[in-house]
């Protein structure tokens, strides 16, 4: 540890601190060797640092305040949809009799987790416009897994050797690794001029080795697939599964449904969509929505309501498994649950919202910017910074930097792959019009900055804890870990 | 529900505490668009496929009365408060000191995103890498990384990360391995050529010559649960060995790993990956998630690992830093050909359990480790001294054991619920020939009186 | 700058001929977009590669690309600095950045690479 460094935990650590009270055994005292073998255990503690609950608080707490998080500010990441997570959602997870729920509980004593699951997935069915829902899957990538193992078993029934799955080449880069690990082969398609999947161009490839197509839509330029009902029939017509990436889900909440759009297939990102908090990499939920005649895939166990009980039903014989241990990410569950609550109807309001806010937002910064697909966007919309690459030669990375100087996070940068310094931005619906203008004037100022010292905006962030680090040296000398002193045991 | 069939597109506006923009701010900001109505910015969408009514959702309660169903909701739980709780099987109830909730809590952490600006970002990182130290340190291996879904789904990638290693294309699961992490296994690994061959556990842990006699020059991994999926001690080392000479990596997963507090932990005994759940580290029960995948292996895997790594850096003044590495192999850059699809993990869950384990601690945590062994001692001595109960595997367990019960187990919990308990697990659903078996757990968290007391009841029973 | 006497892949991969057996590396064109690179995984001495086919993979911070065999044969050297200092790869791309040493099997295939005019106007392509 360097002067000016921040400590690590292994760095406050003094032998003979206790950072926690351990119950003490009220049983009787045997020796331990009489219960295990001595060959089994160590010969000491495990290494792990040795810290009073005061350094503790201060040291984690002194971390939180060297982290960035939408209740501190704004978090125009495109694609993630950072909107405001709501506190009683959190006192709503936090119920211990949700909270200190064992998994294996029988179902008699599981009857309110059981309903809560039930009305949830009732009420993600009718947002969705599908017929049945799975919460099973941890994040939105392993709903896109779960999706295309449910497709895969679909087939296989039908003894249809369908091989490949299309993806276009705006698609977020979980689209195709979840293709991969279901052992499909990926075909890519390519965007049109008006930035909509090339109809053309995926009419060429969709023949029946096909067994899938993975929109997103909006799609990750952040406009609605104009031509939604040329591909559905197109896709439908050589007998493949349409399937929806959620991700973007926010923009359309009580203004359209992807199975009204003819989706067979969903996953929804709860922790866009649905607020649920981020957690600074997750946890989140992605569950999967299908039409009927998916449902007899779903991973198992499924809710089941007889009169006015519920239980688990694991007799589902075309059931494509498990894809995680018990049933999901419950407490993220209880959070959207909740939100949904607190939202019903009104829901289309935060479609209404976030479009809104997004629109306008582009209208204060598309002169300054280039802007590869002029249109009108949905909930979040792309820019280029190669305008300010080509004539101050300063990068959209560059930019995002010095925008961490006025106090934001930056927006997400370089994605989609098809457009060159991409900058994508997506205010949501919690945002103020002050919030909104005052980003504007600061991402508009960063500009003006490329032109009169672009040296200070190349060697941004200037204000922030650490200016810009080393990722090459991190990459070429791997220090994943502090170091251990001690042999391992 | 009601339901109402108005056939206009836009709706009147209704104030919302979480929708800031008044009536004012939409008439300032449509005028700077120059659009007439919120309607117009949706022209895009066809109107076949336009919804024209309402959603059918429940009306609006009052946050009052929206918090009163809810508590009514989860009071028709059995929870680890109401019912005590000796359930085990992948998921355990440990005490969580107060802190680490407090801290994990705190807003800066859980509404954060994923850690791409790093230089904002310095919190996250580095309690990021501070857990992965401490996974390291509790585990023995070398290298973690910074969370996964949960145990079963570690296990699955930890497969996979074997079959590209060795580049062999078959593996090895004990039948003491987790019932549902097993499923997990072959669901992920169904399409990818990778066959999947059970061996037989023998007395709870997995018998070494079975293992050898099963293996062959297409084994990538032989797969073991240590402690088991019974509580059995498995012999790493000889397993590790056995696996080694026939050119096969043993991967070591774990359902409780505060086991390794007090056990020789699979890194000091020759295990190549271990992979394994988090939750008992600080995190609370859930119904099932959300829960913390492990993963960690030897460095020279490291590039073949999924899930995001966080590693030490320096800024432009030379300053440590942390920041998200080797990213290129994951879905975002290298997609289809990444070593996963993962994106989103369970963060928080992983800087919860580096709480848990920094505020316990070398001592604390062997302590918890040691206190569960003792009361699991007594219990076990005390049941298996009640007339028809048996322990069913003569080996030593950690914290959990399993009983042949005179009477079908599931009968046995229902009558122990009713009397405020939580039973073991009935084994018949998950292994046909232990139709009268019962799996029960034991931590710190209960007391010598909630044990005489199952005792008690089970007395009554038999 | 693309050595005269080098050979060349449409992968961006170089070849030279040295007492019979073909030493292999990237271009710099190739180095110059991966910017630094921070790995570069090869195969072992002694096994066979494949012309045209994928023998390892070169990492940077932003990409992973795979490389191309510009001809069949067996590795007989593998460039050890490159564990160390990756880095090579983008200071010195022809010399001691070098990857592989190869006894080729078909003489034919060397021939059949670009020469350096012909690669300049496939780059030439590729940025124009």
């Amino acid at each position: 540890m360097a002067e000016g460094d921040f400590p690590l935990l292994i760095e406050r650590s003094a032998p003979g601190r206790v950072g926690a009270a351990v119950p003490a055994s009220d049983v009787p005292d045997v020796p331990l060797e009489d219960i295990l073998p001595a060959a089994v255990l160590r010969r000491a503690g495990p290494p792990l640092p040795e810290v009073s609950e005061p350094d503790l608080v201060r040291h984690y707490t002194q971390l939180s305040q060297r982290n960035y998080g939408v209740d501190v500010g704004f978090y125009p990441l495109g694609s993630c949809t950072m909107k405001y997570n709501p506190k009683i959602n959190e006192d709503a997870a936090r119920l211990e009799g949700f909270a200190r729920l064992h998994p294996y509980a029988p179902d008699a004593q599981a009857q309110g987790a059981l309903r809560l699951l039930h009305d949830l997935e009732r009420m993600l069915a009718e947002v969705a416009g599908m017929d049945a829902v799975t919460f099973q899957p941890a994040a939105g990538a392993h709903g896109e897994l779960t999706a295309l193992l449910m497709i895969r078993a679909y087939f296989a029934e039908r003894r249809e050797a369908r091989t490949h799955v299309v993806v276009p080449d705006s698609a977020h880069g979980t689209n195709p690794a979840s293709a991969a690990m279901c052992g499909y082969k990926v075909l890519h398609v390519p965007s049109d001029a008006r930035g909509n999947i090339d109809v053309d161009a995926l009419r060429r490839v969709a023949d029946e080795r096909v067994a899938a197509l993975m929109l997103t839509n909006p799609n990750t330029l952040g406009l609605f697939e104009e031509r939604i009902t040329e591909v559905e029939e197109i896709v439908h017509g050589i007998g493949a599964q349409l399937y929806l990436d959620g991700a973007n889900f926010n923009a359309v909440l009580g203004i359209t449904r992807p199975g009204d759009q003819g989706f067979d297939v969903m996953h929804m990102n709860l922790h866009k969509t649905f607020s649920t908090p981020h957690g600074g990499g997750g946890p989140g939920a992605g569950p999967v929505a299908v039409k009927a005649h998916l449902a007899p895939y779903l991973p198992v166990p499924v809710v089941v309501r007889e009169g006015d009980a519920f239980r688990w039903d694991y007799d589902r014989p075309r059931s494509i498994g498990k894809i995680r241990s018990f049933y999901g990410n419950f407490g993220v569950l209880v959070r959207a649950y909740t939100y949904l609550r607190t939202f019903g109807p009104l829901l289309r309001q935060v479609a209404e919202a976030a479009v809104l806010n997004a629109n306008y937002l582009l209208a204060l910064l598309r002169d300054t910017f280039d802007l590869p697909f002029d249109r009108r966007c949905m909930h979040e919309f792309v820019l280029a910074g190669t305008r300010q690459k080509r004539e101050y030669g300063v990068s959209t990375r560059d930019m995002a930097k010095r925008l961490l100087d006025y106090g934001y996070h930056a927006p997400t940068i370089y994605f989609p792959l098809i457009v060159d310094e991409a900058l994508m931005i997506e205010p949501t619906e919690t945002e103020s019009r002050e919030t909104i203008e005052e980003f504007a004037r600061a991402l508009l100022a960063v500009a003006e900055e490329c032109r009169t010292d672009p040296d200070l905006v190349r060697a941004a962030p200037h204000r922030t804890v650490v200016s810009r680090l080393d990722e090459v040296s991190a990459a070429r000398r791997l220090d994943l870990r502090w170091p251990q002193a001690d042999p391992p045991g | 529900m009601t339901r109402q069939t108005a056939p206009q597109v836009t709706t009147a506006w209704t104030p919302h505490k979480y929708l800031p923009l008044t009536p004012d701010d939409r008439a300032h900001m449509l005028r700077r668009l120059g659009v007439a109505a919120v309607e117009d910015l949706f022209a895009d969408i066809p109107q076949s496929v336009r919804l024209l009514r309402e959603l059918n959702l429940p009306s609006v309660p009052s946050d009052a009365d929206l918090l009163r169903e809810l508590r009514e909701l989860s009071r028709q739980n059995g929870d680890a408060d109401r019912l005590t709780c000796f359930l085990g099987a992948g998921a355990y109830d440990h005490f969580i000191p107060s802190v680490v909730w407090h801290l994990a809590g705190r807003a800066e952490f859980y509404t954060a995103y994923t850690p791409y600006q790093a230089e904002i970002m310095q919190g996250e990182l580095q309690a990021a890498y501070e857990y992965q130290s401490m996974l390291c340190a509790l585990t023995g291996m070398e290298v973690a990384n910074a969370s996964m879904y949960d145990g079963a789904s570690a296990t699955a990638e930890a497969a996979v990360m074997a079959r590209d290693l060795t580049r062999r294309d078959q593996v090895l699961l004990s039948t003491a391995l987790h019932p549902e992490y097993r499923q997990v296994v072959r669901t992920y690994t169904r399409h990818l050529d990778l066959e999947i061959a059970e061996v037989a556990h023998r007395g709870g842990v997995t018998a070494v010559e079975t293992v050898r006699a099963a293996l062959s020059e297409h084994t990538a991994a032989v797969i073991v649960q240590h402690p088991t999926f019974f509580g059995g001690l498995e012999d790493i080392a000889q397993l590790a060995q056995a696996a080694h000479a026939a050119g096969a990596l043993l991967v070591v997963a774990v359902a409780d790993p505060v086991a390794y507090g007090l056990l020789r932990p699979p890194g000091a005994l020759g295990a190549d990956i271990v992979a394994g759940e988090g939750q008992p580290l600080g995190n609370p029960l859930n119904f099932g998630g959300p829960y913390l995948g492990m993963l960690a292996t030897r460095q020279a895997f490291v590039r073949r690992m999924p899930g995001r790594l966080v590693g030490r850096t320096v800024d432009t003044r030379g300053r440590r830093g942390f920041v998200l590495t080797l990213q290129t192999r994951e879905q975002h850059i290298r997609r289809e050909r990444a070593t996963s699809n993962i994106c989103t993990n369970e963060a928080l869950n992983a800087l919860a359990a580096g709480v848990y384990m920094a505020a316990l601690g070398r001592v604390g945590l062997r302590q918890v480790a040691e206190v569960c062994v003792r009361k699991a001692h007594y219990a076990r001595s005390r049941l298996e001294a009640i007339p028809g109960f048996r322990v069913a595997f003569p080996g030593a367990t950690f914290h959990e054991f399993v009983l042949r019960c005179p009477r079908p187990p599931e009968e046995i919990n229902a009558r122990l619920a009713a009397a405020g308990v939580l039973g073991g697990l009935a084994l018949g659903r998950f292994y046909p020939e232990l139709r009268d078996g019962w799996l029960l757990c034991v931590t710190e968290n209960r007391t010598r009186v909630e044990i005489d007391r199952l005792a008690d009841l089970l007395g009554e029973m038999a | 700058m693309y050595p005269e006497d080098l050979r060349y892949t449409r992968e961006h991969e170089w070849a030279r001929l040295e007492d019979g057996r073909v030493r292999v590396g990237i271009t710099q064109f190739a180095a110059e977009r991966l910017s630094d690179v921070v790995f570069v995984e090869l195969p072992a001495p002694g096994s066979t590669i494949t012309h045209l086919e994928t023998f390892g993979v070169v990492e940077s911070v932003k990409a992973v690309s795979d490389l191309y065999a510009p001809v069949s044969g067996k590795v007989v050297e593998v460039n050890p600095a490159l564990t160390e200092r990756p880095e090579l790869v983008n200071q010195d791309p022809y010399g001691a950045g070098w990857m592989l040493l190869v006894e080729p099997t078909d003489p034919a295939e060397f021939a059949g690479l670009l020469s350096a005019e012909a690669y300049r106007a496939l780059i030439g392509q590729e940025t124009g």
